[in-house]
């Protein structure tokens, strides 16, 4: 009885978001999800329609909410490592290094050169991954079916790579403080050239299969139009701001972990529209690809985390020789280590775009606060009035340019 | 002079009340700004062709209980020519902690401080759809505050609302 009484105030509440043709019966209210195929997890759009044209639109997210952020604070800046694997679904080792950023920048913790060139080399095979994935899905919304098989044949080769350094497909948290995990196995290097060698031709083909289809080009050209002041307006960030022109790329703006020693190029295009979006993103796997093969050419023989024992534990044999090894083992694992109080904010190009985190330290353990920008959660805003006018079937296609994963928006 | 460093003498000149600190951290630069003069600063900051603060990256809410001002609002602005970011932080009290919405200089302010209202509690006068983003409506309580429970909770649902709800703790307002 009760719930029934709430239901009907949250209805009163958005009134105010309606057109008043709304009330009168005149325009259609229609839920699209939040379970529903084309809205890229559990996204709720509560939409006005006269006739197919949308009218106004409100996105309504929280559905996969499940307070990473608090419970992160009562885990010791290592623990808490692994739920940010879990945030971003397709950008797990990107959410990783973010955070791990963000502790060394807290604590000045130095990385060694050989873990920096095996981070960038894993956040660029999960950028890959992650324009895969997104390659496939945006597709079959489109109804081009086929692709999406295509997709995540080839994702499964970056899920190899990643067991083979990570033990895990998805949730390897293999990026740690200080460094890496462990050192990669010796065939990894040829592993990944292998796949880098095959995968070239492989986006040609997609390639071909959607830029001469003209069903795919109808119904992506002039669809989702944002100006580059809109689009940075509303926090805009990735892909679907350079497909505006806007050129802002974390990686050239900030560069972290490295990435200044990498020679690429920032894909740029100027139609505003969903194929500009689909143009950057394709051409980003090239660029991804660049990176990669510069970071195998760099990756050097060396320690692959810092040997500061506060921060990272000492290696399994010294456990049997050294007492301070024992000593530094068992405070690492049990207690952690404290950082400052203070806050700091870092932020990476995951492949939607600025990840961002904000991590405030109390000088003890635990972190007070861990807050994440995250790109969909602000890149999501834009829907609530770029998809006014077009039909429904274009809201469908815009939703997939802006390549939102709500494991990201809701944390 | 760096744009950054610009920014900040232009700020404490034009605003000698309403920069209260500046404090550097990690090499990075935060201005503490009186919460009264919030909304000037920031169309300042976006408005003046010199500095042109265009783009809102980020907001963020702290809680520093059990200590007075208990929470603290962070701003991430980017002048993205200069390619600077400067961070403004506000301190809110305990009770009824009340900030100015940003949402009418940054419209990307939207989701941010609705976030922020319902996680941490913090209300934005001015802000033009303040509900709860994550959370479901009917939510009681703000979870990111520090005096909320965290773990080994039952979840709530309808038929055992009243029962749980009996014996849980709520954060104050």
């Amino acid at each position: 009885m009760s719930q029934v009484r709430e239901l009907e105030t949250t209805v009163e509440e958005l009134k105010h978001l309606f057109s008043p043709r709304a009330a009168t019966g005149e325009t259609m209210l229609l839920n699209l999800g939040p379970q529903h195929p084309s809205t890229h997890g559990v996204l709720r759009l509560l939409l006005e329609l006269d006739g197919e044209e949308v009218v106004s639109c409100i996105p309504d997210v929280g559905f996969l909410h499940t307070g990473i952020e608090k419970n992160m604070e009562a885990k010791t800046f290592l623990k808490a490592l692994v739920m940010t694997d879990r945030m971003d679904y397709l950008n797990n080792m990107g959410n990783n290094l973010t955070y791990c950023l963000a502790i060394e920048k807290l604590c000045a913790i130095e990385v060694p050169e050989r873990a920096q060139v095996l981070r960038v080399i894993c956040a660029e095979l999960q950028r890959i991954a992650s324009h895969l994935v997104w390659l496939g899905t945006s597709a079959i919304d489109l109804n081009a079916s086929s692709i999406l098989i295509y997709c995540f044949r080839d994702r499964e080769r970056i899920m190899d790579l990643f067991e083979l350094i990570g033990g895990q497909r998805m949730m390897t948290s293999y990026i740690r403080p200080g460094g890496v995990w462990r050192d990669v196995p010796a065939e990894f290097p040829e592993a990944v050239e292998s796949f880098l060698d095959y995968l070239p031709k492989k986006l040609d083909d997609y390639e071909r299969l959607l830029d001469k289809n003209p069903i795919y080009l109808a119904r992506t050209i002039d669809i989702g139009i944002v100006d580059g002041d809109e689009a940075l307006a509303w926090g805009m960030t990735g892909p679907a701001l350079r497909g505006s022109g806007v050129n802002f790329d974390v990686r050239r703006a900030m560069p972290y972990s490295g990435y200044e020693n990498f020679e690429f190029d920032v894909p740029l295009e100027t139609g505003c529209d969903v194929y500009a979006r689909y143009r950057v993103r394709m051409r980003e796997f090239r660029e991804s690809i660049k990176i990669i093969r510069q970071g195998l050419r760099l990756l050097k023989p060396g320690p692959f985390i810092t040997s500061d024992r506060k921060f990272a534990p000492p290696p399994r044999a010294e456990l049997g020789r050294s007492m301070e090894a024992v000593i530094h083992h068992f405070k690492y694992w049990t207690d952690g280590f404290p950082a400052p109080d203070g806050e700091v904010y870092v932020a990476t190009e995951s492949p939607r775009g600025e990840l961002g985190c904000l991590l405030a330290g109390d000088g003890g353990p635990n972190p007070r606060r861990v807050h994440f920008r995250t790109p969909s959660f602000n890149t999501l805003q834009v829907l609530s009035w770029l998809g006014k006018g077009y039909l429904v079937a274009d809201l469908v296609a815009i939703i997939g340019s802006i390549d939102i994963v709500l494991g990201d928006v809701d944390r | 002079m760096s744009h950054l460093e610009r920014t900040v003498s232009a700020l404490q000149v034009r605003f000698p009340h309403g920069v209260l600190a500046a404090v550097e951290f990690r090499g990075d630069l935060t201005l503490q700004i009186d919460s009264a003069s919030l909304l000037a600063v920031c169309q300042y900051l976006r408005d003046e062709p010199t500095l042109a603060y265009n783009v809102l990256v980020d907001i963020g809410a702290v809680d520093y209980s059990p200590q007075e001002p208990r929470f603290a609002l962070f701003y991430i602005v980017c002048a993205l020519v200069h390619n600077t970011r400067l961070r403004l932080k506000v301190l809110l009290p305990g009770t009824e902690p009340v900030a100015p919405s940003i949402t009418g200089i940054w419209p990307s302010a939207n989701w941010p401080e609705r976030e922020a209202f319902d996680m941490m509690g913090i209300g934005f006068d001015g802000h033009p759809d303040l509900r709860r983003i994550l959370m479901p409506a009917d939510w009681e309580g703000h979870p990111h505050r520090k005096d909320y429970p965290l773990g080994y909770e039952e979840v709530q649902f309808t038929f055992n609302k009243r029962e749980i709800d009996a014996r849980k703790k709520y954060a104050t307002s």
